[in-house]
């Protein structure tokens, strides 16, 4: 999946048309969270109290659901999103090393912004892929057995798009 | 003729370039006016081989792998298409030692069927323990569960059908069949390639726990790192609610079973059963106390079932073939089969359905190939990052929920990460408290607390600052957190940590990581 760009124009509305989509779902609260990520890029700030009424919940509850789960972000990702594998089976294929080069490459660190603003690099533990690592995914999309030299070509081949 | 070609759609096959490769295969074929059908197929499980590209011939299915786009070309001046010899032909799929030698039973279909065609699944004995349950009264199938000693496969290895029966006898007018398909441990991904590779087979099973404890709703949670696996179990329920399998009147039996899929948010807790209920229900994914069970009272305050993936996934080849024939496998208590993943620096990783009682050396040695590096084998972590690392001394332990236990150690959901004697063990054990302070839920303070301090003390120990006092203080934390913790989590921890300093003293400064004599 494509992190879209963010208009927040429209966001009002899209919000509107998710949570009225959810109408009669149990637990809405997740599957609503991920619809606007999935459409706006992060959850904003705005939609806090509109889902806050919807669910007729406090609108620190919502916040405390957001804040709590790494994967909701209150901010826009930029472009692309690399997402690096940390967890054990993949350091013990060299996984810390690749990081290092990743963090160098980009010029920044996890959970951070490329120098240049269009990548954002985030941790993630374990991608299931755990016998042919070091993996990452680069917008959902997985890659396995990622050397420094692999992981530089798949950098330039989004470039080329960003 | 048309000649069939398998190229498997598994995300990991992905990650290492299969779909190019159905696409370069497409292209060439277009090109020199050969007519194939392409079948995305799940993976055999033999991830170095992948993309393991297999044809169809008289003789049976023929694999070619690790194909690269780049070799399909000279793929077909072999004629491939026919079974034709090629410096990456492997022989008949079937015949290769890493499947001959596994017990693949549950797995029975992944890697050969299209994995969200329902005339595959049917094709290849699907739905046969969902028509037999569907005969049964709810206690016999509870009962032919319990008989065949099935033991939850998510971790905590409780008998599946004691806990439907449970469930089966509580009184409610809704109850829920809840799958964890949470899967955060490292080194694991049998559950993934369940929902990626048979999703069917998945499905099977909750329509049966339904119909064993009068449950009419399930859900799936899956965690978002899975989205191929979230795509597949959509796509299999739409096609399986299409043909009356799922929805108000399961085959027409006058039962109702509906089903969806949930999607997690990247909290490992979440994978423990209270949190994970709290996390569907809305809230944020704290751990709850127990009682009450959550047989009683689980999801939105109702009796529910909550299964792992290959807990549930082994339910129709049971209900198939009869109890007796899973108890069969298996030694002791531990009945039936596990799917081990092999993970980590092994040079043949992957997935070995095998009956419990294999030991850790077959598994690393036989079928893992030594390690990748060509290096010695060092530690094994088993069962996932609240797993102990285990040395070559203890890798003929057979693999055995008792055995395990005997030797401080569990079995868990059967992930098996190697590394070789490049790994510092001291950087493990703190990876380890790092992780328990990244993803504890907070609500007791051994966990939230211990595992902070842990990380500190640990940083002092690499550093060398007092050693002694520090690996003491150690000790005691994970005392503290193995004692005062409400879940696993804060719990377990101290599985890697101590393993590490117990059976790699030197990593810890040698002689100051021994248990302290003046305490014992
Ligand atoms: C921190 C923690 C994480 C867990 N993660 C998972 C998981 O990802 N998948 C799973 O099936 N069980 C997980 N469990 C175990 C579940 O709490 C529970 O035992 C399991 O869902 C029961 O299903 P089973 O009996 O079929 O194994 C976890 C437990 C703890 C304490
Ligand atoms: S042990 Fe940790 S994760 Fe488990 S309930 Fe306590 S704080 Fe939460
Ligand atoms: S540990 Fe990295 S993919 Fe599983």
């Amino acid at each position: 999946m494509q992190t879209p760009y963010t208009d927040s124009a429209r966001d009002p509305a899209t919000v509107a048309a998710i949570l009225e989509a959810h109408r009669g779902t149990p637990g809405a609260m997740l599957p609503i969270l991920h619809a606007i990520q999935d459409s706006l890029g992060h959850i904003p700030a705005d939609a806090v109290p509109l889902i806050a009424d919807f669910l007729n919940v406090s609108r620190a509850e919502v916040h405390g659901v957001i804040t709590y789960y790494d994967h909701f972000r209150q901010q826009p990702a930029a472009r692309h999103v690399v997402r690096l594998c940390r967890a054990e089976a993949c350091q013990a294929r060299g996984a810390d090393a690749l990081a290092g080069h990743v963090r160098q490459t980009l010029g920044c660190d996890f959970h951070g912004t490329s120098a240049d603003g269009k990548v954002t690099l985030e941790p993630v533990y374990c991608l299931g892929h755990c016998a042919v690592g070091p993996n990452i995914a680069i917008d959902d999309k997985p890659y396995a057995r990622v050397s420094t030299a692999r992981f530089d070509a798949l950098l330039a081949a989004c470039g080329g798009e960003r | 003729m048309t000649c069939t070609i398998f190229v498997p759609r598994d995300s990991t096959a992905l990650a290492l370039g299969a779909d190019d490769v159905a696409t370069a295969i497409e292209a060439e074929a277009r090109r020199r006016g050969i007519d194939l059908r392409i079948v995305r197929n799940g993976s055999r499980g033999m991830f170095w081989l992948e993309p393991l590209v297999e044809v169809a011939t008289p003789a049976g299915r023929t694999a070619y792998g690790p194909v690269d786009a780049s070799d399909v070309a000279g793929l077909f001046d072999a004629g491939f298409f026919d079974g034709g010899a090629h410096p990456l032909s492997l022989g008949l799929t079937d015949a290769l030692p890493y499947l001959q030698k596994q017990e693949r039973i549950t797995f029975a279909r992944v890697g050969i069927t299209d994995p969200v065609s329902l005339d595959d699944y049917l094709a290849h004995d699907g739905y046969a323990g969902l028509r037999r349950a569907l005969s049964m009264a709810p206690g016999a199938i509870v009962q032919e569960v319990i008989d065949s000693g099935l033991r939850g496969r998510g971790g905590a290895a409780f008998p599946t059908g004691v806990k439907w029966k449970t469930v089966l006898g509580a009184q409610a007018v809704q109850k829920y069949i809840v799958c964890n398909a949470d899967e955060g441990d490292s080194g694991t991904f049998s559950d993934r390639m369940v929902m990626e590779d048979d999703p069917f087979m998945l499905i099977e099973g909750m329509t049966i726990a339904g119909l064993a404890v009068g449950a009419t709703r399930g859900y799936i949670y899956v965690r978002s790192e899975y989205p191929h696996a979230i795509a597949a179990l959509n796509e299999a329920i739409a096609n399986a609610t299409a043909a009356g399998y799922l929805g108000i009147d399961v085959l027409g039996s006058g039962k109702a079973f509906h089903l969806d899929v949930r999607k997690g948010a990247g909290s490992y807790v979440c994978g423990e059963e209270t949190a994970l209920l709290e996390s569907l229900e809305g809230k944020r994914g704290i751990v709850r106390a127990k009682p009450p069970l959550p047989a009683l009272s689980g999801l939105f305050g109702q009796p529910t079932v909550i299964n792992n993936v290959i807990s549930l996934a082994s339910v129709p080849l049971i209900l198939q073939k009869g109890a007796a024939y899973y108890r069969d496998l298996g030694q002791g208590r531990s009945r039936g089969t596990l799917p081990f993943q092999l993970a980590g620096n092994l040079k043949y990783g992957g997935l070995v359905e095998k009956a419990f009682g294999v030991t850790l050396r077959e598994l690393l040695v036989d079928f893992g190939g030594g390690s990748a590096s060509g290096r010695p084998l060092r530690a094994v972590q088993v069962g996932g990052p609240l797993g102990a690392y285990l040395p070559p001394s203890r890798f003929d332990t057979p693999l055995d929920y008792e055995a395990f236990a005997a030797i401080g150690a569990a079995v868990g959901h059967g992930g098996i990460v190697a590394f070789d004697d490049t790994v510092d063990m001291a950087k493990q054990a703190r990876y380890a408290m790092e992780f328990c302070a990244a993803e504890s839920c907070g609500k007791c303070t051994p966990c939230r607390i211990g595992s902070t301090r842990g990380v500190e003390v640990m940083d002092k120990i690499i550093a060398n600052q007092d050693r002694p006092q520090q690996i003491h203080l150690l000790r005691d934390l994970c005392d503290l957190m193995l004692a005062g913790s409400l879940c696993a989590m804060g719990g377990m921890t101290p599985y890697p940590v101590l393993s590490a300093l117990d059976n790699f003293p030197e990593d810890f400064g040698g002689s100051d990581a021994a248990p302290d004599q003046k305490a014992a």
